[in-house]
């Protein structure tokens, strides 16, 4: 009697659940004691009322923006201390001394999840968020409440996939989850549930936001910006929610069918009652390839903006940039099958993911060539984003050439799930989205703050990052040939790969030099952010976000620019037409709204419910999510407005301000 | 730009965005139809198409749907020449055929399930319900935002706004409708010939 009520509320938590052996408990409490350690942080300097309306409510993309890169570090650190456990336990190769299989499992699978979905995507959510609506001229995205609603979602998914840390386990089938390991009959715990709530919330939020930015890039550019005039910044993010928006909802659909495998006792994916495995494999990575270029097409425009603006040049190749980024994006819904060349699919089905394989390393050469002749003969400046940039190229070709070896198929077969796949894609998603979020945050860094990080230390961070970075996943490539697979906790001594394990070792704890760096670079430039006060426009840069004040007020721009031509602001300074008086007008904001949090922490909950099968839970916390949307939505959004007396005001101010700093 | 013009602008924003949601929703569509043509033979024994489907049943179903796009387009015009009776009384029209329609589909997943042929049993049916409930949900969902848009229109005077947003719920049910024409089409038709 008693269990069964027990049973009817908290469904299948026990106290048991919250038992975790010492390496994990550590983690958990640690992250238990840093949570409680904040709050009373807040309470004690009377924040709360600042947090909730200067951040948790604000539809402000630039702080939904920093919030964003402010879960995407966190996220970060995690992820690196995952690494870190994975390598140290590879090294020492004792036999579940450090970490036994199963805790090994869970952690590879977390860390992979953890830097895709909550590093990768949360790092260009944020950067889209900071630089999008400011680069096409506009002083909003078009739906700034869903915009809102997007991060809480992210936010939630975020905290679920930490939750095993505190209570039950984590999946221990990989990032991906492939059935019939990420079934119920091999993994009836809480684990793989947790991977899909944690996904599937996150995703949603993703797939909104895609729908947002398209809107605002293709509604909301100023005046004269055609789609070729565009940054190609602009292009790329514009091509990557283009990508967001048609894979993301086969990802949603993908991990709704493995949630009814795994709660309704469905048969999508199970080996018996005619399930059929492969069909998870191939729909998660219809997904999943297309994903690999939402991550990476920003970084591509990232290091386009930066490579042009340190070598003083236009970006060579304009039109051929934006033919290969509208190319890249058709061409990665025709790939996805190289994932699993050994599923059998027979020798035509190969060639033809083979050879689009291949060609779709043509457009990203063509891109990789226009980089380096936007160096040419340009006057280069090596400031540090300029370095990621280098360093990139490196990383990124040496990649991609490894990347075109397994597009043989034939070859794939040996490659298959060994080392040597782990380290390339390792090098096309750390030294291609990773170094290319650095070279954002070092280059836009001092547009929302008005300082600019300390130099030597970026380069310190850089050169410490390069160097751990190739000695941490060379002789993955060496150890991929030797036989080495992928999430190998122990092997046999005798194979004598303990040396190369050693080197990787060394290089992650190199790259966690750089990252330590990195930390110290930000806390040092804003401890003396006195001395690296600059103008608007640090770095002299070219596109029109650098044509408003750093940091630049709520609305962006207090005249909205007209655009006449590729690099607007560059030709703005360039022309020697005096600037004429502005004519101000009212400007309607959106007003701040808590439904988008408020969103977000029902979903986590009915996340969570669902996971531990809290049935009566999962409902209460979904008819809140219905009420609270159709409240918010049976109105219209609520604005207030800025007359133009005030932004005249406002804009008087910084200018004055600004002289001060200049003289 | 004018504060006129803004406005329009939100609207036009709104609608694009809400065009593009839609097509985000036929690429989730279209990966549970791949997956039931890929499971449709996956019946582990147990009872195919044509032995489960009562297709006269379905075709009623089909009709009831289809007459409720028709329906809710009358409402539509009603709404943009602002009668408010009209629109009220197509709007209702179009509500209980919804909910006649919802209530038939779940009658024949209860027989379904009641003869033992529930999504349990073979990946085939697991394809078949989770296709058909899926589109199902989106009625509900379709219904619910009718029923807010009725108690509104009931008490409040019409907004151009309310015009706007019923003009996207139009969008949203006659999306629902083409996607049931592919069902009734693939999963019926086709999946129901022996």
């Amino acid at each position: 009697m008693f269990e069964n009520i027990l049973q009817a509320v908290f469904g299948r938590l026990t106290l048991q659940d919250f038992v975790h052996e010492p390496i994990m408990a550590g983690a958990g409490l640690s992250m238990v004691g840093a949570l409680i350690l904040a709050i009373i942080g807040i309470t004690f300097f009377k924040k709360w009322k600042w947090l909730w309306r200067n951040w948790i409510t604000s539809l402000d993309p630039k702080k939904i923006g920093i919030m964003y890169l402010i879960v995407s570090v966190i996220m970060l650190l995690r992820g690196l201390a995952d690494a870190m456990l994975l390598r140290a336990q590879q090294v020492l190769n004792t036999n579940g001394e450090l970490l036994n299989s199963d805790h090994f499992q869970q952690i590879f699978s977390a860390h992979g999840s953890i830097m895709i979905f909550f590093v990768g995507m949360g790092v260009i959510f944020g950067i889209f968020n900071l630089i999008v609506p400011q680069q096409i001229g506009s002083r909003d995205v078009a739906f700034p409440f869903l915009n809102s609603v997007s991060f809480w979602l992210f936010a939630a998914g975020m905290i679920i996939i930490n939750m095993p840390m505190v209570v039950g386990e984590f999946s221990t089938a990989g990032w991906l989850a492939y059935p019939p390991l990420s079934g119920l009959e091999y993994s009836p715990g809480v684990g793989v549930d947790y991977w899909i709530w944690a996904l599937q919330i996150s995703g949603i939020g993703s797939l909104l936001s895609g729908i947002n930015f398209f809107v605002t890039i293709i509604k909301m550019r100023a005046p004269g910006m055609t789609l070729m005039k565009m940054p190609i910044f602009t292009w790329s993010v514009l091509m990557s929610v283009t990508l967001i928006m048609f894979a993301f909802p086969i990802l949603t659909a993908t991990l709704g069918l493995l949630a009814l495998d795994r709660t309704l006792g469905m048969h999508f994916f199970t080996s018996m009652a005619g399930g059929n495995p492969m069909m998870y494999v191939n729909l998660i990575w219809a997904w999943g390839h297309p994903e690999v270029y939402i991550l990476v097409l920003p970084a591509f425009g990232i290091f386009s903006e930066v490579v042009a603006t340190f070598s003083k040049k236009r970006i060579f190749g304009y039109t051929s940039m934006v033919i290969a980024l509208v190319a890249i994006t058709i061409l990665s819904f025709t790939v996805w099958l190289h994932h699993f060349f050994t599923m059998g699919g027979g020798a035509d089905v190969n060639t033809f993911f083979g050879i689009m394989t291949m060609v779709i390393a043509i457009p990203t050469g063509v891109k990789v060539f226009n980089w380096i002749f936007t160096m040419y003969r340009g006057r280069v400046d090596f400031k540090t984003p300029m370095l990621w940039f280098m360093g990139f190229i490196a990383t990124f070709t040496l990649g991609g050439l490894t990347g075109v070896m397994m597009s043989v198929p034939a070859l794939d077969f040996q490659f298959h799930n060994s080392l040597f796949l782990v380290a390339h894609f390792h090098n096309m998603i750390v030294g291609g989205v990773l170094f290319g979020a650095f070279a954002a945050f070092t280059y836009w860094f001092p547009k929302f703050t008005g300082f600019t990080l300390n130099e030597t230390l970026g380069k310190f961070a850089f050169w410490f990052w390069i160097v751990g970075f190739f000695l941490a996943f060379v002789p993955l490539y060496i150890l991929g040939f030797m036989g080495a697979v992928r999430r190998l906790d122990h092997y046999d001594p005798s194979l004598g790969w303990q040396g190369l394990f050693i080197v990787a070792g060394i290089g992650v704890a190199i790259i966690c030099v750089g990252v330590f760096f990195q930390l110290f670079q930000i806390a040092y430039s804003v401890w003396k952010r006195k001395e690296n006060m600059v103008t608007s426009d640090p770095w002299d840069a070219r596109t029109l976000e650098w044509s408003t004040n750093s940091p630049p007020p709520e609305y962006n721009f207090a005249v909205i620019p007209t655009v006449t031509t590729r690099d607007a602001f560059w030709e703005m300074k360039q022309s020697k037409k005096k600037p004429t008086e502005p004519e101000y007008e009212d400007i309607w904001l959106p007003k701040n709204s808590g439904a988008g949090a408020i969103i977000g922490l029902l979903a986590m909950t009915f996340g969570a419910a669902v996971v531990w099968h809290m049935w009566w839970l999962a409902v209460v916390a979904f008819v809140g999510i219905v009420i609270t949307i159709i409240i918010k939505l049976s109105d219209d959004e609520p604005e207030y407005k800025l007359s133009a007396a005030k932004v005249a005001k406002h804009e008087l101010k910084t200018k004055l301000k600004l002289q001060e700093k200049t003289v | 730009m004018s504060r006129a013009e803004e406005l329009v602008a939100i609207h036009e924003k709104k609608t694009l965005g809400f065009w593009i949601y839609l097509m985000t929703d036929c690429v989730l569509f279209a990966a549970l139809f791949a997956t039931f043509a890929v499971l449709r033979g996956a019946t582990a024994g147990g009872p195919g198409g044509p032995e489960l489907f009562d297709m006269p049943f379905v075709l009623i179903e089909t009709i009831i749907l289809l007459t409720s796009s028709f329906t809710i387009g009358m409402a539509l015009l009603g709404s943009v020449r602002g009668y408010k009776t009209q629109t009220l009384v197509w709007l209702f029209i179009t509500f209980a055929l919804g909910v006649v329609f919802l209530s038939m589909e779940l009658y024949e997943f209860m027989v379904l399930i009641g003869e033992g042929h529930g999504p349990q049993q073979s990946a085939f049916l697991s394809s078949y319900f989770t296709l058909v409930a899926t589109h199902g949900i989106h009625i509900a969902i379709g219904l619910l935002w009718m029923a807010v848009v009725i108690v509104r229109l009931w008490r409040h005077k019409f907004k151009k706004t309310d015009v706007n947003r019923l003009a996207l719920l139009g969008l949203f049910w006659h999306f629902l409708d083409i996607i049931w024409i592919f069902i009734f089409s693939f999963v019926y038709l086709i999946g129901g010939m022996a």
